[in-house]
């Protein structure tokens, strides 16, 4: 008994790891900065930061949007002025 | 000598020569302190993200100028001083700052017409040249 029991495991993980199976292709992230050269990230332009805030308006971690620290700190730093500004809210609902 | 650049909102319950002439004023205080001005803009009339003074929109005025570090404090208590301000914003620009404001000034000049437009046009148009030029980089 045990020992069928182990043969029907087998063949099924070996025809699972013979299908290419392709759930979580991982896609690198990478800086965007750092890819297309700009240097610096203005506060003037609310739209473009849009894509670095959430739902809620707050900023986006490193880890989702992939940036480099070197340019999360300067999209930070661009947001928070554009938000003293109130280019950008503070805080809301549904920004997008 | 740096540059710095500096934006402030005014209210919006001032007439038209009012907020030419507070601007005027807020030059002023860079020239005699001896500062040089080296671009200016008007935003114009724009949207707050949120109410500042239970005030939901504001006039917009941008300066760039170089000049001793000693003008920022006197011109941030000009600001403080004058109730026509709402908010104000000013610092130093770092070089890759200085580098793109220069490329914004020179793109501002092929498109001469955007100064002559009326603010609301300018307003609208200024935003969409900075998206332009971002994604082009």
């Amino acid at each position: 008994m045990q020992g069928g029991n182990i043969t029907m495991a087998q063949a099924q993980s070996e025809i699972r790891y013979l299908t290419p199976l392709s759930v979580d292709t991982k896609k690198k992230k990478y800086c965007r900065f750092k890819r297309s050269g700009i240097k610096y990230i203005d506060y003037k332009d609310p739209d473009f930061l849009k894509k670095f805030l959430n739902e809620q308006g707050k900023i986006l971690p490193r880890r989702i949007t992939g940036t480099s620290l070197k340019f999360q700190r300067r999209v930070a730093r661009a947001i928070k002025r554009a938000r003293h500004l109130a280019l950008l809210p503070y805080v809301t609902d549904l920004m997008k | 000598m740096y540059n710095y650049e500096t934006v402030f909102i005014l209210t919006p319950v001032l007439s038209e020569p009012q907020m030419k002439e507070a601007v005027e004023k807020f030059k002023t205080v860079l020239t005699d302190n001896g500062a040089t001005i080296e671009n200016e803009e008007m935003w114009g009339m724009r949207k707050l993200a949120y109410p500042i003074q239970k005030k939901s929109t504001g006039f917009y005025a941008f300066l760039e100028f170089a000049g001793e570090p000693t003008i920022v404090s006197k011109l941030e208590t000009a600001y403080r001083r004058d109730e026509k301000v709402i908010r104000f914003l000013t610092f130093r620009q770092d070089k890759y700052a200085h580098e793109y404001a220069l490329k914004r000034r020179s793109l501002k000049k092929n498109a001469p017409k955007v100064e002559e437009a009326p603010a609301e046009e300018a307003a609208a148009e200024a935003p969409q040249a900075e998206v332009n030029e971002v994604t082009n980089e």
